[in-house]
């Protein structure tokens, strides 16, 4: 087989879940003829045609809301912000009804939301954000965030056959730059699974997403200095894996985390607490955090520079907690 | 005062029809008396919302749906729940938030529902938020080959969120089979109507849709009934949602706490002269179809199923402790498992036999050289053979479509009715 993107991995995951399931349906702005703004979705109305591939107006909350409703009917949509960004607009309808369905009257609402994520594109302020961490502080959604072609495809199809919401950020600096050789026909990747990328004893790294890469990056660049990092890809943030977190970091006694959300209410907060609760006495140094700055994403690739974590940042700031 | 557009008495209903009505008018005024006695007795957890005087039209809408129909009430809609067959045990134990109730203890009011019988969707408290959640059941329907309309209500209030517009506006554009019910009771708590919208007619909105609309006395449960009954039809055949919008009044505060001390008295005076109960009784003496004798049995009736109902509620326990903590995530076999009730045959929606083949498909667009310069993809409303009534909808198919479009163009009965 030939590598494919990750793009191409999100448009077969969708494809496939189709092609085997009429009751999986797509919902957003300019899927269907268009094929998507990133053409994840391109080849689908074509095959699949109008009433599974759903062009709808300029309407996130009516996005999600119809999404809901279908999914009472036992479909299983997946719905579409053309940039994740634009999840701020349908917030209310995620939260307040989406989320509480199940635990408020027993009302499973088998979605996934999808959409292109994250910096390092130049996209502006309005067209690169990571919101992962508003939804994981609302209890009923699993939040899925993949670094690699084949968990993406893997992910997003144990995501769509989910009897709960699902929300599936999509990073989109990787969509088209990494490609990977997948294995033919279906496969899952299942949700609550990390996985350790590089194995190391003198500290571990944890990361998802684009900055998974990053962090592998620094990884290499530390073991000319003699640091093996333990680079682990938390792939999904709910459920999280805490059983792989506090394996490894048992073993390497520091951690050090790296994601590309601001810092002040990231995820990093949430696994020091986790370590501070659970593997207290384990750590040799403290945990250190590598994110993005506390500001809006700026535009400029100057700012934007500065605002991103990158591989020198990690380097430098795990070869400080290596000597702690 | 908003004119009174009645639509004529004289659609014939059966003997029987008029009396259910007439049962579930009452019951719904006697189950908010119940609670109204619950709530001084410190029964009732949170807040209690009252109909008081808009029973006419929870009871005549909901009366117009078919079993297979889909509703989700607003608080103010206990008489809707009791039509779709909710009994009143369910109401009193939510109020009181027992552990026999639907939501077992974990919600309120009427924010319940029943996906697998009765076909409720859950309120929350959000208004307009159901308007699209209702549009996606009704396209689910469509799509599953169900015939089935959907239903929900709006407020003078609601009708301004966002939301209301994204939800219908998208039910428009997709011609969902929903049937909105706009509730003017001339107050938002304590904001009239007229600081609220610079409409003489809430139904108005629905030209912004391109969508029908009707307009409606909703103290007469008898023109509420034949007016849902008609929109249900249009909808069910395939014209798109409508909007109805039923004039009444607010008659009690926005809850119990409420004096609402802000209402004109003459106001006020008016519409307590034309309580719709009231008013249905006089017709149906009229007619002839109800006497004391009958009348008494209803109230026999009504008053033997509360006392049961009430004493099951306040018998019941509440939640343990320990339960707050179960059914975030959907898992296991506890987890409520939804399947799809195929009503068409679902081998034309699976490739390679997919017969759905848009006709604004262009050559080339689909196979990657639309993306990079090739023959540019057309969007709806570029392509004269597409259907200029509903773009989502192919007009003609090549080969056979999957799901027939709606059979009768929209647009040609009168947009409004009711005598304006």
């Amino acid at each position: 087989m030939a590598p494919i993107t990750f793009l191409e991995a999100i448009r077969q995951a969708m494809f496939e879940e189709m092609a085997a399931d009429p009751s999986v349906v797509l919902i957003g702005e300019d899927v269907g003829v268009y094929g998507g703004a990133f053409k994840t979705s391109e080849g689908l109305l074509e095959k699949f045609g109008w009433e599974r591939v759903i062009d709808t107006p300029i309407s996130e909350s009516a996005i999600i809301g119809a999404a809901c409703g279908m999914s009472y009917l036992g479909l299983r949509p997946i719905a579409e912000m053309q940039f994740i960004d634009f999840i701020a607009c349908c917030f209310n309808q995620l939260t307040n009804f989406v989320a509480k369905g199940h635990y408020l009257w027993n009302a499973p609402a088998p979605i996934v939301v999808r959409g292109p994520s994250g910096g390092g594109v130049h996209g502006g302020p309005f067209h690169s954000a990571n919101p992962e961490m508003y939804f994981l502080h609302t209890p009923g959604f699993k939040i899925v965030y993949p670094s690699t072609p084949y968990d993406a495809k893997g992910l997003l199809k144990a995501s769509i056959r989910d009897n709960n919401p699902v929300l599936f950020f999509e990073h989109k600096f990787l969509y088209r730059r990494i490609k990977e050789e997948i294995p033919p026909g279906d496969y899952i990747v299942p949700l609550g699974k990390a996985i350790v990328r590089r194995e190391g004893k003198h500290l571990t790294i944890l990361s998802y997403a684009a900055m998974m890469h990053t962090a592998l990056e620094a990884a290499n660049a530390l073991a000319k200095e003699g640091i093996e990092a333990e680079v682990i890809d938390l792939r999904t943030l709910m459920p999280l894996d805490e059983e792989t977190i506090l394996h490894s970091v048992k073993k390497t006694n520091k951690c050090l985390v790296v994601h590309e959300d601001t810092k002040t209410g990231g995820i990093a907060g949430e696994i020091a607490a986790i370590l501070a609760e659970k593997a207290f006495h384990d750590l040799d140094g403290p945990l250190v955090r590598v994110t993005s700055l506390d500001t809006p994403v700026p535009y400029a690739p100057t700012l934007e520079e500065a605002f991103l974590p990158n591989a020198q940042k990690v380097f430098a700031a795990a070869r400080e907690l290596a000597r702690f | 005062m908003p004119a009174s557009e009645t639509r004529a008495k004289s659609s014939k209903l059966s003997r029987q029809q008029y009396l259910d009505l007439y049962y579930f008018m009452r019951l719904n005024r006697e189950v908010e008396d119940t609670m109204t006695r619950l709530f001084r007795q410190n029964k009732i957890v949170g807040g209690l919302y009252a109909s008081l005087g808009q029973e006419a039209i929870s009871v005549g809408t909901a009366y117009a749906l078919e079993k297979r129909d889909w509703l989700a009430p607003m608080i103010r809609n206990i008489g809707a729940l009791l039509v779709k067959g909710v009994p009143p045990r369910d109401i009193f134990t939510q109020h009181m938030a027992k552990f026999t109730s639907p939501t077992k203890g974990k919600d309120g009011t009427s924010h319940f529902g029943d996906l697998e019988n009765l076909h409720i969707v859950s309120p929350i408290s959000m208004l307009g938020d159901l308007i699209p959640v209702m549009t996606g059941v009704a396209m689910a329907g469509r799509y599953l080959g169900q015939k089935i309309v959907t239903m929900t209500w709006i407020g003078d209030g609601g009708s301004s969120t966002g939301v209301f517009h994204e939800g219908l506006n998208l039910a428009a554009s997709q011609r969902a089979s929903l049937v909105l019910i706009l509730e003017n009771n001339l107050w938002a708590y304590s904001t009239p109507v007229h600081r609220q919208v610079r409409l003489e007619n809430l139904a108005d909105r629905a030209k912004a849709y391109g969508i029908p609309s009707y307009i409606v006395d909703g103290n007469d449960v008898v023109a509420v009934y034949t007016t849902a009954k008609e929109a249900v039809e249009r909808a069910r055949a395939g014209e798109g949602p409508i909007l109805i919008e039923a004039k009444t009044f607010r008659r009690r505060g926005h809850a119990q706490h409420d004096p609402a001390e802000y209402v004109p008295r003459e106001q006020r005076a008016y519409w307590e002269k034309r309580d719709p109960i009231d008013l249905y009784e006089k017709f149906l003496t009229e007619e002839k179809l109800l006497d004391p004798k009958r009348k008494k049995e209803i109230d026999d009736k009504i008053a033997a199923l509360l006392e049961k109902e009430r004493e099951f509620a306040e018998n019941s326990p509440m939640p343990p402790p320990e339960f707050a903590s179960e059914g975030v995530y959907c898992t296991g076999p506890e987890c409520h498992d939804l399947k799809p009730k195929w009503e068409r045959p679902v081998d034309e929606l699976l490739p390679p036999k997919s017969s759905v083949d848009p006709v604004w498909i262009v050559d080339g667009f689909g196979r990657g050289s639309s993306s990079s310069g090739g023959t540019a993809p057309i969007h709806f409303g570029d392509v004269p053979a597409a259907s200029t009534e509903n773009p989502s909808v192919p007009a003609k198919s090549q080969g056979k479509p999957a799901a027939k479009p709606a059979k009768k163009p929209v647009g040609k009965k009168p947009a409004k009715k009711g005598g304006r």
